[in-house]
């Protein structure tokens, strides 16, 4: 099923490219060795180099190559043994050097491609053009005096990895799901966090609309999207925008757009004429970046298994597609998923993993960072379990009061005598005293009223608090009541 | 002898014998610069307390038995290189009162071999010029004037104009410089003294205020070439704050000083036969060459053939770069800011009041040819041409050890001559660029005296990181000519 809009002339077709900003995970800054932590002090992370003094000089950080390379051969893309770092010239008041080193004509990552799934369970493989090194500028801050800009420099220097993408996407939710991907790709690497919130991640997004069977239309640019909604947002409203000049005779400019997030509209912040002459040219500070494949495929080898990978496993291991998905969109959650089903079934630890625990942290607006009770905890529950210690209804009692008391499963098992009862005698102790309280309904089940049989399932559960086996429990009614 | 006409190495054993103290070396230095820098404005900067202080912290090293390399010896430092705590301005308005709160590698290499800094001497602003005439800080005078007109004021050369001047007129016993494109060669030749800009990638670039990074290198400056020897031993080494420093051991350069040139093979290049060569800088060249050939090398005629193109394309890549590393100049964190009425404003005004007019000039230049539309045309020509000279010389190395040349179109002229046109005045490193577009090492040697009794100089250009060979044949050269002619205006 394609996604078109519908416009006066008849259906249009939206074609989407996506730049991402990925800020690398790493200690250091791209060039120097000043720290990159989120939400320090203003200008607290700033060395000589990322201020642009006088003499000073980068230095490339290996850790920072590493993970562009990790996220390359998550991408399945051509590593660069060659690439170069290109300055790209022009004034900022928070771009201290005057220009941006950034991997213009050589990038270290080559194509690739990605693969997404979308909500109908349908796939689509989405191409990725490159991925470069540059480094951040700063941050200008208008508003803390009445006429003065002040400057952060804290994120000048920390380096990015800028995903482009091919011009494969044809909906809303496809740039959504891409996005997705990748954030899930790079955080089961570790080579970007994918905090969105707080800018590790912001996408440029390229929108043209055509009719069907055309050749590619003039393109916009939407800047510094900085969220999966407002990506799916602005793809509609700038499409939507766009089949409105062409259906009113317009021609659409190629320009530079902002996506106005509180009146859900896209609005016109540069036009190419006046775009920057950026003057790019070879970086002569530093050398071109020479990898040896050696090293490359050592990398290769330690990359941890990555979502689709896992998924598959999933699968095999007999899970169902959906929630092999839903386990693995996280990495946390596969991890924990995996910590609970160790030596035990797998389907019944999914089952418990998407079903009561995602209930608890939905109901507890918690994270899977911070869980409610932890995956050895869920694990020896599910032991309980099997062995028949517990009922599928006792577990769930117990699953609750694991979430009040931290407590491991078989410690409230014991204090709280919630074993499950599978003595014969005494279920048939708790059957033959119900029956003969209810002298009146045992005649109506025995002239033909079946549907009585749960009453009596219920009473006798009830009789026990809740600990009788359910199975010998049906057993011992159905013969006592025959 | 005054203290102050001692060589550095003569200085070295002065020290060493106790025939001076450090403090007592230093004070005379000081007194000259007192006598003649209101002349001659060599040093921008003089600091004198920090420079005696140093001397005695030198004095009790040497007391102790701890002497280090160079431990007294009193050098100038080209205002171009960090110093930390001192001001350091590149010869520009722009930098203001800038005081590193750094030092740069090559002085912090001095210091830690026990040098004594005078002060910051005067350059051409930001390195660009010739004549250093372009320093915001007014021109250096040439401590040398012409047998027949000795009122005529004549520049040192630039842009280390002020070091060549401060090291001829005996205001430093050496001194750093940096070379982009001549910069330590030319000012040499016309001061009379020797200089050599190593290989690229010898010394480290970081904490030197940057002009065109692919070419710039550090260098010193001193009266003979053994003591630029002994100077280059302590700025080199491998420096993993430049990425472009290589990580090779640093020779003992004052061995090879004395080394001599039998069975060296010395190229000739037929293509600096310019047209034009003033006769008595041809007659300097073959006397050169004879010498060399006296003492057992080969001389070998050899072809560049695209040295003809080094200027043009110098003075592409140059300005392209200096665009680019002089953006960082606009008035937000450090130096001179104009207030503007935004941002725009506030860079325009910065950067026209706080740039010279040949800054300026080459800042233009070099945001046209990287502009869009002509890159192609300028930068990455120029870069297509610089592949092409530096193969001229990788050739010419399977046939000769070393090069010489001479070390100027000219000897030294006068401060209100050649002013008009920027372009006679980028000639004058016509015989030097070379070197730098490819990386190599090139020494400059007081050789003789033209018919005004002013200085005039040889080249010596060497394969890269052989700066060893370079100073034998300098040395030679040096023997040879026995240059013992003396400025008129010396402390």
């Amino acid at each position: 099923m394609s996604y078109t809009i519908e416009g006066e002339t008849g259906p249009w077709e939206v074609v989407i490219g996506l730049e991402v900003h990925a800020q690398v995970t790493s200690h250091a800054k791209l060039f120097s060795g000043a720290a990159t932590a989120f939400g320090a002090e203003p200008n607290s992370q700033v060395s000589f180099v990322d201020a642009g003094f006088p003499g000073m000089l980068p230095v490339i950080n290996e850790a920072c190559i590493a993970q562009a390379v990790r996220t390359g051969l998550g991408l399945n893309a051509e590593i660069h043994l060659w690439s170069r770092f290109d300055r790209k010239n022009y004034f900022y008041a928070d771009l201290p050097q005057g220009y941006q080193i950034s991997q213009y004509a050589h990038p270290i990552v080559g194509k690739g491609e990605v693969e997404v799934t979308l909500a109908d369970g349908s796939t689509k493989t989405i191409g990725i053009t490159r991925l470069h090194l540059e480094q951040d500028a700063g941050k200008s801050l208008h508003d803390q005096h009445p006429t003065k800009s002040f400057i952060d420099l804290n994120r000048s220097g920390v380096a990015l990895m800028e995903i482009v993408s091919e011009p494969d996407m044809r909906s809303p939710e496809e740039a959504g799901a891409y996005l997705a991907k990748l954030r899930q790709i790079m955080r089961y690497l570790g080579t970007c966090d994918g905090n969105m919130d707080e800018g590790s991640m912001r996408a440029d997004v390229n929108v043209s609309v055509r009719k069907a069977g055309e050749g590619f239309r003039t393109r916009c640019e939407v800047k510094n999207v900085n969220s999966i909604r407002f990506v799916m947002q602005a793809v509609e409203a700038e499409a939507r925008r766009q089949i409105e000049v062409w259906e009113s005779g317009g021609t659409v400019e190629q320009e530079t757009r902002l996506f106005d997030t509180a009146r859900g509209v896209t609005r016109s912040m540069r036009s190419k004429e006046d775009a920057h002459d950026y003057r790019y040219f070879p970086d002569p500070d530093l050398p071109p970046l020479v990898l040896e494949q050696s090293w490359v495929e050592q990398l290769k080898a330690s990359l941890p298994e990555l979502p689709d990978q896992r998924r598959a496993r999933y699968v095999a291991m007999g899970l169902s597609p959906y929630d092999a998905h839903v386990l693995t969109i996280e990495r946390e959650t596969a991890t924990f998923f995996e910590t609970v089903a160790k030596g035990r079934d797998a389907k019944v630890a999914a089952n418990w993993v998407t079903g009561d625990f995602f209930a608890a942290l939905n109901r507890l607006k918690r994270d899977i960072s911070d869980p409610p009770v932890t995956a050895e905890h869920l694990g020896e529950l599910l032991d309980l379990l099997a062995d028949k210690t517990l009922s599928g209804a006792l577990a769930k009692q117990v699953f609750e009061a694991m979430i009040e008391t931290g407590q491991a499963p078989s410690v409230i098992v014991e204090e709280r005598g919630l074993r499950q009862v599978t003595d014969t005698g005494a279920i048939e102790a708790a059957v033959d005293a119900i029956m003969a309280a209810n002298a009146d309904k045992v005649a109506e089940y025995r002239s033909g009223k079946e549907k009585l049989f749960g009453f009596f399932v219920g009473q006798t559960m009830k009789a026990m608090a809740g600990k009788g086996n359910p199975a010998l429990v049906n057993e011992v009614l159905k013969k006592k009541l025959a | 002898m005054r203290p102050t006409d001692l060589t550095l190495a003569e200085g070295l054993e002065a020290l060493d014998k106790r025939e001076i103290s450090a403090v007592e070396l230093t004070q005379s230095f000081l007194d000259a610069i007192e006598r003649l820098n209101p002349r001659l404005n060599a040093y921008i900067t003089v600091t004198g307390e920090a420079a005696l202080a140093d001397a005695a912290a030198s004095d009790a090293r040497r007391a102790k038995g701890e002497a280090r390399a160079l431990d007294g010896i009193p050098l100038g430092i080209k205002d171009l290189f960090c110093t930390e705590g001192t001001r350091t301005t590149a010869g520009s308005n722009i930098l203001g009162g800038f005081v590193p709160p750094y030092e740069s590698t090559v002085s912090a290499n001095l210091k830690r071999d026990g040098a004594v800094f005078l002060g910051k001497l005067n350059l051409d602003e930001f390195a660009m010029g010739s004549s250093n005439q372009t320093s915001a800080f007014g021109p250096v005078e040439n401590p040398w004037s012409r047998a027949n007109d000795p009122e005529k004021r004549l520049v040192p050369g630039g842009s280390s104009g002020g070091s060549a001047a401060a090291v001829a007129a005996r205001l430093a016993m050496g001194a750093t410089a940096t070379d982009t494109g001549g910069s330590i060669r030319q000012p040499a030749a016309f001061c009379g003294i020797a200089g050599i800009k190593p290989t690229y990638g010898r010394c480290s670039r970081w904490g030197i205020v940057a002009f065109a990074s692919s070419l710039d290198q550090a260098g010193p400056v001193a009266r003979t070439v053994e003591d630029n020897a002994i100077l280059l031993r302590s700025m080199a080494g491998h420096d993993p704050k430049d990425s472009t420093s290589a990580n090779l051991p640093v020779p003992d350069f004052q061995a090879a000083v004395g080394r001599g040139v039998k069975g060296l093979r010395i190229g000739v290049p037929a293509e600096y036969r310019l047209d034009g060569l003033a006769p008595e800088i041809a007659a300097l060249w073959d006397q050169g060459l004879d010498w060399l050939r006296a003492e057992g090398a080969e001389i070998v005629p050899i072809s560049l053939p695209h040295a003809q193109y080094a200027l043009p394309t110098y003075y592409v890549v140059a300005p392209a770069e200096a665009s680019s590393n002089l953006a960082r100049y606009d008035g937000v964190r450090f130096g001179l800011r104009e207030n503007g009425s935004d941002l725009k404003d506030l860079y325009e005004r910065t950067r026209a009041r706080g740039f010279g007019a040949e800054v300026r000039r080459r800042i233009m230049i070099g945001t046209y040819v990287l502009s869009a539309g002509y890159y192609d045309a300028y930068y990455l020509k120029a870069q297509k041409v610089r592949a092409l000279i530096r193969r001229d010389f990788e050739l010419a190395w399977g046939k000769v050890d070393a090069i010489v040349t001479p070390a100027t179109p000219s000897a030294a002229f006068a401060m209100d001559e050649k002013q008009d046109d920027p372009v006679t005045m980028y000639l004058n490193d016509v015989f030097t660029v070379t070197a730098n577009l490819a990386g190599l090492p090139g020494l400059a040697v007081p050789a003789g005296l033209d018919g005004q009794g002013l200085p005039l100089g040889l080249q010596v250009i060497g394969r890269a990181f052989d700066e060893e060979t370079v100073f034998a044949v300098g040395g030679a050269i040096e023997r040879a000519a026995g240059f013992t002619a003396k400025p008129g205006m010396m402390a």
